[in-house]
């Protein structure tokens, strides 16, 4: 009988609101500081828009790659190009069988960008000015398939999609790559390039959008009794996965173990989670099992929480709900008020700080918090990083995506 | 307004350049688009239509399989703008 392998995580890399590369990133998250800023008068042209501030990358990609790159790839492929590069060199660039070799990049929305521009250059310009590489730059599968080609992967490349909770789902199925052995290594991860007026006007529109335009530095602000709606953010995150034997084998530097997925689905309604968090909680539930661990186990939570008045609270409850007196031991990181939301970037991302946060034994700090919102039953790290204790210990990292998907992914300390 | 044979050259070498990562001066006449610049089929449909827009001319997609080299093109262009 074969046994399941272990899962590692030997890289890195990402590039996001906050940083260029993952040190920066985390350097800035644990600073606390806030990666959201007022969009440019160009950007925001003369409409009246609803909201006049986002999260833009740090480090634009077009300053990391070449021009030729920037052309034929939309953004989302070019954060996640980026990213990858940084994750595979932080891997030691490992020599892996292309057989053997995954690739799992997400992203929710896809290449908006380049299907607006490439509209406008039609209805201005006419059909024949539409680029050739518009098709590959727009399919939701062109940053896996970009990733793909970067590292050689030949055991499957793959695009998982649900909305916010895609980059999480993707270390998810790279993890379940690994363990049903198709592949020895996988780059998993999440990206997202949305922020352009009409996904601004649309998300908007819905009203998830925070609207705090006199405060944009302020604007994310999850469990605050303030909050008014999420930020919207951009930039890519991947993971370098790897059996644990594979990464033995070659003497790998390892940051922790993904230790188990749980994905569920609300079958409640688009947009709104269910009240009762019983998705939830499954996913959070079967992301312990899948583990083979308890309750008692986990000591940090990375959140979804984006700063919506309903949302932060029935994740909160959810949390309160599985792990009962066990959650008094959680340290819980609300990281978005600080990256804005990264949509399909958002649970790669966040997977990252879950990893940074037991390899450091820091959790990073959720600012914005000026008044906690009474009803949250947890223990928020706030303004400064909380120590996490030594030992063998757990952590959860959340995903939740409009459509009622429910991703938990399962961190343990090396 | 038409341009010379060098004017175009520079253009192509421009677009080409920008597609490709190659220097400009790398671009000259006797260079094969495929065997020397290696550009595939998809980088030589864009090449195509920012040539189109740059210089104002239409290539049809049976006469841009002959152009094998920058000098096929920029020939080609320069006749077209007459």
């Amino acid at each position: 009988m074969s046994t399941v392998p272990d899962v590692v995580v030997t890289g890195l890399g990402a590039t996001t609101p906050l940083g260029g590369d993952v040190e920066s990133t985390w350097r800035a998250a644990l600073a606390g500081e806030s990666g959201v800023n007022r969009l440019s008068e160009e950007f925001l042209g003369d409409w009246e828009m609803p909201v006049t501030f986002a999260a833009q990358l740090k480090v634009p990609s077009d300053e990391v790659l070449s021009r030729p790159e920037t052309k034929r790839m939309d953004l989302s492929a070019q954060y996640a190009v980026v990213a990858t590069r940084e994750a595979w060199a932080d891997a030691g660039s490992p020599e892996v069988d292309g057989d053997r070799l995954g690739a799992v990049v997400s992203s929710g929305i896809g290449g908006i960008q380049t299907i607006l521009n490439a509209w406008d250059t039609m209805n201005s310009r006419g059909p024949r000015r539409v680029l050739p590489m518009t098709v590959p730059m727009l399919m939701p599968n062109s940053p896996s398939a970009y990733v793909e080609l970067e590292i050689g992967a030949r055991a499957g490349a793959h695009a998982l999609v649900s909305a916010c909770a895609s980059g999480a789902e993707a270390i998810g199925y790279g993890l379940e790559m690994i363990r049903t052995g198709r592949a020895d290594v996988v780059v998993a991860g999440g990206t997202e390039a949305a922020i352009h007026p009409m996904p601004i006007a649309a998300f908007a529109a819905s009203r998830t959008l925070s609207t705090r335009n006199d405060d944009p530095e302020g604007a994310s602000r999850p469990y605050d009794v303030t909050r008014d709606g999420f930020v919207l953010g951009e930039g890519a995150a991947v993971v370098v996965l790897e059996s644990a034997e594979h990464a033995a084998a070659r003497g790998a530097r390892v940051y922790a173990k993904i230790a188990g997925v749980g994905l569920s689905s609300d079958a409640y309604h688009m947009t709104s989670p269910d009240p009762e968090g019983r998705g939830q909680i499954a996913a959070m539930r079967s992301a312990l099992e899948n583990a083979g661990l308890s309750t008692s186990d986990v000591r940090h939570v990375n959140a979804h929480a984006t700063s919506t008045t309903v949302g932060d609270l029935v994740e909160a409850r959810s949390i309160r709900s599985l792990l009962g007196d066990d959650a008094d031991q959680v340290s819980l990181s609300a990281t978005k008020s600080m990256t804005g939301h990264l949509l399909g970037g958002a649970g790669a991302l966040e997977s990252i700080f879950t990893i940074k946060a037991l390899a450091d034994r820091q959790a990073p700090p959720t600012i914005n918090v000026t008044e906690p919102d009474p009803e949250l039953d947890l223990d928020l790290v706030r303004n400064t990083p909380r120590e996490i204790p030594t030992g063998d210990v757990a952590a959860i990292n959340n995903s939740f995506g409009f459509g009622g998907h429910n991703v938990a992914l399962v961190v343990t300390s090396a | 307004m038409a341009a010379t044979e060098q004017e175009v050259l520079a253009g192509l070498a421009e677009i080409v350049s920008e597609e490709t990562g190659l220097p400009t001066d790398a671009v000259v006449l006797e260079k094969s688009f495929t065997d020397d610049l290696d550009i595939d089929s998809l980088s030589m449909m864009t090449i195509v239509t920012h040539a189109e827009d740059k210089f104002d001319v239409r290539i049809p997609d049976e006469d841009v399989k002959n152009l094998a080299t920058v000098g096929d093109a920029v020939s080609y262009i320069t006749k077209a703008q007459a």
